[in-house]
């Protein structure tokens, strides 16, 4: 369903031109999880806004090609841009206590992209929806949460907040970019699992980005590694994990804390 | 530390309280000005010719035996709605300049801010009094004077808040589900800069009050026989030694109104 083919950005707001990112090339397959690793500044969050169309098209300069359900993305129009976003892709940032608006109700915010692509659909039955969604994503008293105001919540259950806006309008593809960073470790399993049980229920596929090698391995099929902006290497999670191919994959595994007893 | 928390806190709300009561008095003398005046404010009365207050006249008479409170609470009223307009002009001007420009960015932001610079670099009196040169007083002029002058404080810094919340994830998953770009200006944006803009009206309000004070006591704001209290002000200069109640109660009012304000806006920033 995704196809992205020798994808370079370019930042060329200063004086010397800056690759982020270099000849990537991946494929996603419907219902599929792929985990994209790499160390901050790899360009992975990178070439995940330009999948999702974010990259304003005055700072960066992007080549190759990105095919979404047969369209290509880089090249389309804004309007026809528009169609696609939010209605079959959504969108999961890292942090949960920027990523919801503070001066607007939570119901207000989760229905907001419903208006936008479904404006035939009438007041009470995106409620209703809107309502459906949040108890989709295991929030409890749905209705109350509905009327509260962002920082009236915790931040798994924003978290869970915005997974609920992202899949609302059902998307084929949803982009998780580090959505698990900012959250301690029991909420990051439990929304690991809410994004396993919607990939399963819904077949949705997910891209989810990470550092954290451990978790990738547990939610995603399949893994491309990044360094630098360029894939260092991509396959089956284990694959990866049993066989490293290149030193730097194994670097990362290494990094990854283990379980011992305490030196005394 | 527990202590200075605490005295700070007690401090802010001291400013808000006494800035609700100087405003809200201030308010109620303009309300009532439009409505009831203890004397007609433009009767003159050659008998109280610059009279001292008095139970009869509380503020004394001027120099043409006119009532000062009445002439204090119509000018006030004046004042309020000139400024109140100006504030309007430049607020409504300067959200939209400022939000287009720094939501989009790129040439326009930087095209539409250098004339903005140019505008900011003169002095807004002197702005004002070009304008008026090339129009005219009146009520009217000097209120499209004043707000013109006005737009680029405000302009700047509604685009120095779209910069900052143009980047914010809630803004970029709003572009995400496909928002317009119209709608993610004003109703996702506009809002969380309302703390800050909140404030800015209120010491604009103040700027305004002072440069229609300024204006008519230039003689080209409000035209005589209507009063304000700049124009009034101007007047009470010439009498300063034989009735300096008039040019002290006068310019009492300003600083009552401007304090007012003042306070309200620093209370209502905590």
């Amino acid at each position: 369903m995704l196809e992205v083919k020798n994808l370079n950005i370019e930042f060329h707001d200063h004086d010397a031109p800056e690759h982020i990112v270099r000849n990537i090339n991946m494929t996603l397959k419907y219902g599929e999880i792929l985990g994209i690793v790499g160390e901050s500044g790899s360009g992975k969050s990178m070439t995940a806004m330009a999948i999702a169309g974010l990259l304003r098209r005055h700072d960066v300069t992007t080549s190759g090609e990105i095919i979404f359900d047969k369209k290509e993305l880089l090249s389309a129009k804004r309007s026809e841009l528009r169609k696609i976003q939010g209605n079959d892709i959504g969108v999961i940032f890292q942090e949960p206590m920027t990523s919801l608006n503070p001066t607007k109700r939570i119901g207000w915010q989760v229905e907001e992209s419903l208006k936008i692509h479904k404006p035939e659909i009438g007041k009470a039955e995106r409620y209703r929806l809107v309502i459906e969604s949040l108890k989709n994503v295991e929030l409890d008293n749905p209705e109350l949460i509905y009327k509260k105001y962002p920082h009236e919540l915790s931040g798994g259950m924003r978290q869970r907040v915005m997974i609920a806006a992202a899949m609302i309008c059902a998307p084929k593809l949803l982009i998780a970019d580090e959505p698990t960073t900012a959250l301690d470790v029991t909420i990051q399993l439990q929304i690991v699992k809410l994004l396993q049980r919607l990939n399963r229920e819904q077949k949705t596929s997910i891209l989810f980005i990470s550092h954290d090698l451990s978790l990738v391995k547990s939610i995603c099929g399949r893994i491309l590694v990044m360094h630098d902006g360029e894939k260092v290497e991509e396959g089956a999670a284990d694959e990866i994990f049993n066989n490293p191919g290149q030193e730097y994959t194994r670097e990362l595994i290494n990094a990854i804390p283990k379980l011992e007893k305490p030196k005394l | 530390m527990q202590i200075g928390k605490k005295y700070s806190k007690k401090k802010h709300s001291a400013n808000l309280i006494i800035g609700l009561v100087i405003t809200s008095t201030m308010l109620f003398l303009i309300i009532l000005g439009f409505f009831y005046t203890p004397y007609d404010p433009t009767k003159m009365d050659s008998s109280a010719k610059l009279a001292a207050p008095s139970l009869s006249h509380l503020m004394g008479c001027d120099n043409f035996g006119r009532d000062i409170f009445s002439r204090v609470l119509k000018g006030m009223g004046n004042t309020f709605i000139i400024a109140f307009a100006t504030v309007v002009i430049g607020v409504v001007s300067g959200i939209i300049i400022g939000a287009v420009t720094g939501y989009f960015g790129g040439w326009l932001d930087e095209v539409v801010m250098r004339i903005n610079d140019v505008v900011f670099a003169f002095p807004s009196i002197l702005l004002a009094l070009v304008f008026i040169s090339l129009f005219g007083t009146g009520k009217y002029n000097v209120v499209l004077a004043l707000g013109i002058a006005f737009v680029p404080s405000f302009a700047r810094i509604v685009r120095g808040e779209f910069i900052k919340y143009r980047e914010m994830d809630y803004v970029k998953s709003a572009r995400l589900a496909g928002v317009p770009h119209m709608r993610i200006i004003f109703v996702h944006i506009l809002p969380n800069t309302m703390t800050v803009l909140l404030s800015s009206i209120m010491i604009g309000f103040n700027n305004a009050v002072l440069a229609e004070a300024g204006m008519s006591y230039l003689g080209i704001g409000v035209q005589p026989p209507d009063a304000s209290l700049g124009s009034m002000l101007s007047e009470a200069q010439g009498y300063l030694f034989s009735a300096p109640n008039y040019a002290v109660f006068t310019g009492l009012m300003i600083i009552l109104l401007v304090l007012g304000f003042s306070l309200l806006a620093d209370g209502l920033k905590n």
